[in-house]
């Protein structure tokens, strides 16, 4: 099983074709297929009018020692912000996610690529992320369920939802314990 | 104490369900070794030598008798029997089956209890004050700021995982009973001039390979940003922390390398976003949270009480006991109880379900049903009437519970160790018992005084043997166990790391080398002075000479 898109809670159709950097190689040289693109935050970098003059959407993916304010003034540009998480256990991604919607206030698609399987969707969706690249291997309809892992949350993240405090207040209930 | 309403419990019943099919999917070899066991860690869930551990929170130490029912009887069902209190203010079952966890987590939540973040690389249970509320010397009851804290760690999206495990603690007294200058974010609830609350913030203390004490970055903090300021912590350690090693990702090691002023200033930037946000603590919060740690209906008594003083003065063991065992309480005629886990001979920290019913009937009898566990992993009954002193000691006795010995050498700090835990290099729980065996006489352990004496089986320091005024560590030398002492240790807000001294011995040699230690003590003691006193005073030089002695006894033996 192939990589597979979660999109909008439902599996979806990637359109956009992955562009990778091999260690070393020099951005300006990184060939660039016809049609979406999502390029690494370097090429973005090395190429960025080449890269507007297209006609086809483009994205960027950030490593989890990117900046996310090094994209600052081109959000309104992307289609897609891809943050690639290396080892579902390195969290950087969660926070790179919060700063792009709530610093930077990015409302484009946000999307998590790399290690990313369906235990992490519900807080990677909490984080502000809307777009799941669910790794090869695994099963993208079966992961849908895990986004409604939890309806009852305590606290405000990147998804708007506000802390149990600035809601309204839940009936206190008898007691069972 | 807190109870929940229907949104903690929608959140632990969410969760339950959650892992049931985590662990269905794991048990169906639908999910990986390696990617089911970060969460069955952040479900309490250890693989240690014999088998699954499960670690159940106790948020801050608090217990209702009812949960401690049914605790009792969590054990007897899945377990061998008894569980073992930890370091932590948890409770660790060491025998419960993988497939049986996720119905142990549904009977737990029936009783508002859950495993959430006992381990793993995220924020685990926070821990303060086991005389929260109580005690004498205290300023502020820290339990409503660390109940808000629990419920705004719970399931954070964004710190679940964090380079490397993260503990917070709180403290409200003089006296600072929860080791807060050790934890990656400690926090003192005071009181400016002006008496409004707020939190002083201590970062990047901890034990381990690398002890430190941790650094103040922010003298004053409204209490209202509390979780704005943790928050503004977490990102940045989320973000910067080391993920490269495993001994450098703590959040001390980013604290030391940026210097702690340079890190304060990184959070006080990112705070700057988050002051005054929806996350700031509105007033009717702290109010309804706080609520819940009330006084209970105490009576108006006398501080005297004749019936106790008179026991007191007829029972050497009575008196023994109550020397050690009873605390003093801010309402007159009340006192509150350690009730010791260290009987000599037995692994600290465990108890019986069967003690656990006893402590059930003693707390709804003697301390409005409600309990504390301690980080020296011992149960305390905070509320108890001095007039029931006598007949609470009677019945705890009888149940094994009244060892004199807390604050005294044999109330030892234990990690499970090599008997257990896999990362252990060594064993710690026979040395604990040796030693136990070997101070039994209680008139020598009360003439020595009060000494703390920690245990950890490896670096990770979970029986926080750098400040134990005597400290032990496990220690693997060519694949054989080992066991370095250190002196001069102290918890408190003047914590101190102790120091190594000399080589390692062989677990045969550990008791003769306490009492030495106890020896030299004794010789060079001035009146009234503790050990870890004389040990400041006249260095490690005398103790190491008296070592000296050992093996060249061991040498001739
Ligand atoms: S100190 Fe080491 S041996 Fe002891 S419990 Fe912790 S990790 Fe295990």
């Amino acid at each position: 099983m192939r990589s597979q898109l979660i999109r909008g809670h439902r599996v979806v159709e990637d359109e956009f074709a992955v562009v990778s950097l091999p260690e070393g190689a020099d951005p300006a040289s990184a060939p660039l297929p016809e049609g979406p693109v999502i390029v690494p935050l370097a090429v973005w970098s090395a190429r960025r009018e080449e890269l507007l003059s297209r006609e086809h959407a483009v994205g960027v993916q950030l490593s989890p020692t990117d900046v996310p304010s090094t994209l600052a003034e081109d959000l309104a540009r992307l289609a897609v912000v891809a943050v690639h998480f290396p080892k579902f256990a390195d969290g950087r991604g969660y926070s790179i996610a919060y700063q792009f919607r709530r610093r930077l206030g990015y409302r484009g698609e946000l999307r998590a690529v790399g290690d990313v399987q369906r235990d992490q969707l519900y807080y990677l969706s909490r984080s502000g992320f809307d777009a799941f690249l669910i790794k090869e291997g695994h099963d993208a309809q079966a992961a849908l369920a895990s986004l409604h892992d939890f309806n009852a949350t305590y606290q405000a993240a990147a998804d708007g939802r506000l802390p149990r405090f600035r809601a309204a207040p839940p009936a206190r209930e008898a007691a069972g314990g | 104490m807190y109870r929940y309403d229907s949104i903690d419990r929608q959140v632990v019943d969410e969760r339950v369900a959650q892992y049931r099919d985590q662990t269905r999917r794991f048990l169906a070899g639908e999910l990986s070794d390696d990617d089911f066991r970060p969460l069955r860690l952040q479900n309490g869930l250890y693989i240690q030598r014999q088998g699954p551990m499960l670690r159940v929170a106790i948020p801050y130490g608090m217990l209702s008798s009812t949960q401690l029912r049914r605790l009792a009887a969590i054990a007897r069902t899945y377990d061998r029997g008894y569980g073992h209190f930890t370091t932590r203010q948890n409770m660790q079952f060491n025998h419960p089956r993988l497939e049986d966890v996720p119905q142990i987590l549904a009977e737990l939540a029936e009783v508002e209890m859950h495993a959430i973040q006992t381990s793993g690389n995220c924020i685990r249970n926070t821990t303060t004050d086991q005389f929260a509320g109580v005690a004498p010397d205290e300023h502020v009851d820290p339990r409503a700021l660390a109940e808000i804290l629990r419920q705004w760690s719970t399931l954070h999206p964004e710190f679940a995982y964090l380079p490397r495990k993260f503990k917070i603690a709180f403290n409200g007294a003089d006296v600072d009973r929860a080791a807060t200058l050790v934890q990656d974010i400690g926090f003192w609830a005071v009181r400016d001039a002006r008496g409004e609350l707020g939190l002083k913030v201590i970062v990047g203390g901890g034990l381990g390979r690398t002890p430190i004490i941790g650094s103040v970055i922010r003298e004053f903090l409204p209490w209202q940003e509390m979780l704005t300021y943790t928050e503004a912590v977490l990102r940045v350690y989320n973000l910067h922390g080391r993920r490269d090693n495993l001994y450098k990702a703590r959040i001390k090691i980013l604290v030391k390398a940026l210097g702690p002023e340079e890190f304060a200033r990184q959070v006080e930037a990112e705070w700057q976003h988050l002051r005054g946000s929806e996350a700031t603590i509105p007033e009717h919060e702290l109010a309804r949270v706080s609520a819940f740690f009330a006084d209970p209906p105490y009576e108006s008594l006398s501080d005297e009480d004749a019936a106790y003083e008179k026991a007191v003065a007829d029972s050497r063991a009575f008196s023994l006991w109550a020397g050690r065992s009873v605390h003093a309480h801010k309402r007159p005629g009340y006192a509150a109880v350690t009730l010791s886990l260290k009987p000599h001979g037995l692994p600290p920290g465990d108890a019986s379900a069967d003690q656990m019913d006893v402590v059930v009937g003693l707390a709804d009898r003697y301390s409005f049903g409600e309990l504390r566990v301690t980080h020296e992993q011992n149960l305390v009954l905070a509320d108890v009437r001095k007039r029931d002193l006598h007949a609470l000691w009677l019945a705890a006795r009888e149940a094994g519970l009244a060892t004199p010995n807390r604050g005294l050498l044999t109330n030892i700090i234990c990690c499970p160790g090599g008997d257990f835990c896999s990362l252990a290099n060594a064993k710690s729980i026979p040395i604990a018992t040796a030693i136990q065996e070997k101070f039994d006489d209680l008139d020598w352990l009360h003439d020595i005084g009060e000494l703390d004496l920690n245990i950890s089986g490896c670096m990770n320091s979970c029986g926080h043997h750098h400040i134990g005024h005597i400290g032990i560590l496990g220690v693997d030398k060519h694949g054989s166990e080992w066991y370095q002492v250190s002196i001069g240790g102290r918890q408190g807000k003047d914590a101190a790391l102790g120091e190594v001294i000399g080589p390692s011995f062989a677990a045969t040699e550990v008791p003769g080398v306490i009492e030495k230690l106890v020896e030299t003590y004794v010789e060079h003691r001035r009146e009234g002075e503790l050990f870890v006193d004389t040990a400041q005073r006249i260095g490690i030089a005398p103790f190491k000479a008296g070592i000296h002695g050992v093996e060249r006894e061991i040498v001739h033996a």
